[in-house]
């Protein structure tokens, strides 16, 4: 029978009652009258020192024996077709096992710089790598389109002749299919809202009292995450497979290979015990898999296939890069009349460069446009990347919202809170935002610092939404001599959930994080979350409290007549099962193990439906940050950093601070540094490692402090919400506003590095003279 | 990356020994050797090590009061050395701010000095470019944004990559190169190879030649050195302007300089002509920027690389200032 509570919900300290029902067998809500002795403090890792000191194994460390490995043959060419693959030296090679095409029929169509054309497994990487030269590939080839200005003319050499499906992942926006066409190169536009016209926006902001209007460019970033993409897989028996795997989604990875061989899901055992990140484009088991699978079948051997740095930049996955045309209009109060968006971007031979999310979502307006296409290049695909789409449309958006701001003479923040009127976290975040940041010390007037190095301050908002996935399975696993095992079948993205599902089993069962031993990362446990749409914490951690209170409820139905009571007036706290009205009538929870029949017993817990939808549906975020600019050298050096965030209820507060810090790193790495170069002539990548391809260092850090807003909704049994993607998506956009208020100057092209700086400074004073 | 084998030379004979295979290259740090193996870009029958000769790694004072530095003395001794800092800061600058900690650590001098360019293209076995024994230099009309802006005109347009050559040019240094029992010296002015006299090469070694040291002659009097290497990122990364500059000081007056600009050009590029504009004046903000204004003259930006002209206008007048104990930021 479900039963009502009435929890203390809101934002901060700013809390109201409200009745929420529950399952009978749910724990009641933690709500804003809850203080916790470990939910929402700082829980160091628990792998940390596994990590740190090199124990903790990664699919790259997994040595089998007999393991062979493997490499891929890959295109030359950006666009070809390949009539003939002579591999007859290669296969004679020393050590060489089996060499697999990745299309059993040729022609093969070659579409991108990289592009798999068959892998080799052999006794050594190097027999590999050797056998690959002895290869003969016969490449008819065709012409190439890598810039996608080019790739949108008529006579553009086509990348595809047929309609292309969108391909979505765990990572990817759950947007409704659109019904959009594909001309050329290009695929779209893309309409939104669907009745909308271009006539009535043009209409609406022509009436404004102030109208901004500029076009902003982001470019490709890889995701280069640490740990490459790879597999080591093993055939146990024929019809059985076990396969280590870099990925975010242990289970997604199953049901490939699994439906790629056919084989009932049982028979597919997938493990991740640690991963070196993704950031989105590890969802599936990608070609690599499949092919090393197959090889491995091929011969009779278990297979390791990691890819390499450079492969890692050409061929699994990128953020698209846009061009966005942006038209904001506002009243004389400063309140926004419309937005107009026309966007088009490339994700290469992928799909995926919308990048409309934060125009439609952040701010609060009268009418809206939107445009979106892909076009179609002989480029890598892109993924799913951390908030796809947001970065680079919050580094359009807020940059016209400032401009917006500034031509209207309202202060950039007190723009944003007119803005935002009705969302209660946001005019919280802004004002804390202020208040630490001490926004009002910055000078109003832009380019007010005297000599070649101007420091200014910009702000920008960064939004995402609330998923978080049902049905997720977790086991509280409780010996007889006290232990606890807590186990669920999620891949640790590097994010802390094993940390987390620590913390949490740790609180409601009244014992210490280190008392807590967790399981997970194996497709053999119970079902967990795909690590993407920052689900995992949001998603999991209810099931986690869920199969904690219910293995806690075991334990007092055994105490209870050791205490002379009935389990519903029992608590557990600090070690021990004790009696509420009178906690000194205690046991030890060991004594209290000692009594489980038998040798353990296990308590599931499972992800259900949230109780209440939340009012406001999505994470906000602002980010206020500091800039050096060298105004001589066009070099900006991003100082200081102040983050506010919310993602319902953090869990640990060492991790959800360490995927701020993280977020707004590899944002301060988009806006000035990140770039993939296709060489124009030959459409290969010219900057395929990790020295040209440049990458924030510890230098490049700038200082950071975050604040956490909690804000109870009271939706699941924890209140949990993600982070992972809106710590990054404010970041470029703040940065590039910064700039202008250093210098007086916009630079609306990213990465905003020295040759873009100098440049937007040289015409800025090529009009004022 | 190629097998090959491993000779590991206890001594200078030895060394020369090893390299009696002519399909032989060496190995001080191995940095940026190894880089080229695993590109493919070298593929030799024996790497010969040299980190192992102990006669090679020291710093000491000479006769007439020059300082010598063995080749394999690796950059972070060289950052730390504290006569190298009181002598000859530029030198010190330039070592303390290449790469990485652990990479200084590893890198030697002489090594530093015998780098090949970091040229994309040549970088790459995608690309069979001029420098790799092809026929076309891909970077003059393609992805140039890091290429050259001096001495750009004979095809290849590298930029030459060691900031302590421009530092040590800046100081006058002179190299020791020895053959077997032969040795030589010369100006390290004099070691470099433009494109035009051969692209395949940066410097005048032949096979079975080793640096074994560097002299640095004893600092004029009232001289003074500055290294400043901008880069886009602080953590590792390589400059897009470079320049070092000695100057002899008499108050204020510039009785004499020397101005050595690095990935400028394929070579480090001494710019006389910028030089010439602070000799017998008092170094000023406003003189330092006409000197380096001179320097810039000559300058041909590539398609994508103009940006770099005004980068080393900055780093030029800037440097010139430091070196002068001039604040270059005083407004």
């Amino acid at each position: 029978m479900p039963r009502e509570v009435t929890l203390k919900v809101g934002v901060g300290k700013n809390l109201k009652e409200r009745i929420v029902e529950i399952p009978d067998n749910a724990p009641r809500p933690w709500d804003g009258s809850d203080d916790l002795k470990y939910v929402g403090k700082r829980v160091p890792r628990v792998d940390g020192r596994d990590k740190t000191s090199g124990r903790a194994k990664f699919t790259f460390d997994i040595q089998l024996p007999g393991m062979l490995h493997a490499k891929f043959l890959r295109s030359k060419y950006p666009a070809a077709v390949i009539r003939k693959i002579d591999t007859s030296k290669a296969i004679k090679y020393p050590g060489v096992k089996a060499i697999l095409s990745v299309q059993d029929k040729l022609p093969l169509i070659v579409r991108f710089a990289g592009q798999e054309i068959l892998a080799v497994a052999a006794e050594t990487a190097h027999q590999a790598a050797e056998a690959l030269k002895l290869i003969e590939v016969t490449y008819d080839v065709r012409k190439f389109v890598v810039d996608k200005d080019l790739a949108k003319e008529k006579n553009a050499p086509t990348v595809f002749n047929t309609q292309v499906e969108e391909k979505l992942t765990e990572g990817d926006l759950p947007g409704e299919h659109s019904e959009v066409t594909q001309k050329g190169n290009v695929r779209g536009p893309n309409i939104s809202p669907k009745d909308a016209t271009p006539e009535k926006i043009d209409a609406a902001l022509a009436s404004s009292f102030a109208v901004v209007e500029a076009t902003y460019r982001t470019q490709v970033q890889t995701h280069s995450a640490m740990e490459t993409h790879g597999v080591v897989v093993d055939w146990t028996a024929e019809d059985k497979l076990k396969c280590w795997a870099s990925t975010q989604a242990v289970f997604a990875v199953r049901d490939e290979l699994a439906g790629s061989f056919k084989l009932p899901k049982s028979n597919v055992r997938i493990i991740t015990k640690h991963m070196g990140g993704g950031f989105g484009a590890k969802f599936g088991v990608g070609i690599y898999g499949v092919m090393a699978a197959k090889l491995a079948r091929e011969a009779k051997a278990p297979v390791r296939l990691m890819l390499d740095r450079k492969e890692e930049h050409l061929c699994v996955g990128n953020r698209p890069d846009s061009v966005q045309s942006l038209k904001i209009g506002a009243d004389n109060d400063g309140k926004l009349t419309g937005i107009k968006l026309i966007s088009y971007g490339t994700a290469g031979t992928g799909t995926g460069a919308g990048t409309s999310g934060p125009a439609k979502n952040i701010y609060e307006y009268d009418h809206f446009y939107s445009e979106e296409s892909d076009v179609f290049t002989n480029a890598g695909p892109g993924a799913a990347f951390r908030a796809p789409g947001h970065p680079q449309g919050a580094f359009a958006l807020e940059q016209a919202i400032d401009e917006l701001a500034y031509k209207l003479k309202i202060d950039p923040l007190e723009f944003r809170k007119i803005n935002t009127p009705n969302n209660e976290i946001r005019q919280a975040q802004l004002k804390i935002a202020a208040e630490k940041s001490g926004w009002a010390r910055r000078n109003p007037n832009p380019g007010a610092d005297k000599g070649p190095i101007k420091r200014g301050i910009g702000i920008a908002n960064s939004v995402w939404y609330y998923f978080y996935g049902r049905n997720f399975q977790v086991s509280t696993q409780v010996n007889n001599d006290g232990t606890v095992k807590v186990t669920n079948g999620v891949q640790d993205l590097g994010t802390g959930i094993t940390t987390v599902i620590v913390t949490i089993a740790a609180e409601e069962l009244g014992l210490k994080p280190s008392d807590i031993q967790v399981s997970i990362g194996d497709s053999e446990y119970g079902y967990g979350p795909a690590s993407g749409g920052s689900v995992t914490t949001g998603g999991l951690s209810p099931a986690v409290r869920d199969s904690a209170y219910a293995a806690k409820m075991k334990m007092f139905e055994i105490a209870a007549p050791m205490l002379e009571t009935t389990a519903d007036k029992l608590a557990a706290a600090d070690g021990k099962i004790f009696i509420k009205e009178n906690p000194d009538k205690s046991l030890s929870w060991k004594q209290v193990a000692k009594k489980i029949p038998g040798d353990n017993f296990i308590a599931i817990g499972e992800r259900k439906e949230d109780y209440h939808k939340l009012d406001i549906g999505t994470i906000h975020g602002v980010q206020i940050i500091e800039v050096a600019v060298d105004t001589e050298t066009g070099v900006v050096k991003a100082e200081r950093v102040y983050a506010v965030h919310d993602c319902g209820r953090p869990m640990d507060l060492l991790t959800t601070e360490s995927q701020i810090n993280g977020g707004i790193i590899q944002g301060i790495s988009y806006a000035l540094f990140e770039d993939r170069i296709l060489d124009r002539n030959t459409g290969i990548m010219v900057n395929s490692n990790m020295e040209q391809y440049k990458i924030a260092g510890a230098l490049d850090t700038p200082e950071i402090e975050s604040v956490v807003l909690n804000v109870h909704y009271g939706q699941s049994s924890t209140g949990a919400i993600g982070i992972g993607e809106p710590a990054t998506v404010a970041t470029a956009g703040a940065v590039g506003n910064a700039i202008f208020h250093a210098t007086g100057v916009r630079v609306r092209e990213l990465p905003m590095t020295p040759d873009k700086v100098l440049i937007a400074l040289e015409a800025m004073k090529g009009a004022s003279s | 990356m190629n097998k090959f084998e491993y000779g590991i030379a206890k001594n200078i004979e030895g060394a020369f020994d090893f390299l009696k295979e002519p399909d032989s290259k060496i190995k001080a740090g191995g940095i940026d050797v190894l880089d080229l193996m695993k590109e493919g870009l070298e593929a030799p029958k024996r790497l010969v090590n040299i980190r192992s000769v102990p006669d090679l790694r020291f710093i000491n004072k000479g006769e007439n009061g020059e300082l010598r530095i063995g080749a394999t003395t690796t950059l972070a001794e060289i950052e730390s050395s504290k006569t190298i800092k009181a002598a000859y800061p530029a030198l010190a600058q330039a070592a303390a701010t290449i790469a990485t900690p652990q990479i200084r650590n590893v890198a030697t001098i002489g090594g530093n000095l015998c780098q090949r360019p970091r040229c994309w293209y040549f970088r790459s076995e995608d690309f069979h470019c001029l420098r790799n024994g092809g026929d076309t230099c891909f970077a003059e009309d393609g992805e140039n944004r890091f290429h050259a802006i001096l001495g750009n005109e004979d095809d290849c347009v590298v930029v030459h990559p060691s900031g302590t050559a421009v530092a040590l040019m800046a100081l006058g240094a002179r190299l020791v190169i020895a053959k077997n029992k032969e040795k030589r010296e010369l100006a390290l002015a004099d070691f470099w190879v433009t494109p035009e006299d051969d692209v395949t090469k940066e410097n005048i070694l032949q096979h079975g030649e080793l640096i074994t040291e560097i002299i640095l002659p004893k600092p004029r009097q009232n001289e003074s050195s500055f290294y400043f290497k901008q880069q886009e990122k602080q953590s590792f990364d390589w400059p897009i302007a470079d320049v070092a500059v000695s100057l002899k000081l008499k108050g204020k007056q510039c009785e004499d300089a020397r101005i050595v600009l690095g990935s400028a050009a394929p070579i480090p590029w001494r710019v006389k002509a910028a030089e010439q504009v602070l000799q017998g004046k008092p170094i000023s903000i406003k003189l330092a920027k006409q000197a380096a204004d001179a320097a810039m003259k000559d300058a041909k930006p590539l398609s994508e690389n103009a940006y770099k002209v005004a980068v080393f206008k900055a780093v030029i007048y800037r440097t010139i200032c430091w070196a002068a104990g001039v604040d270059p930021f005083a407004t």
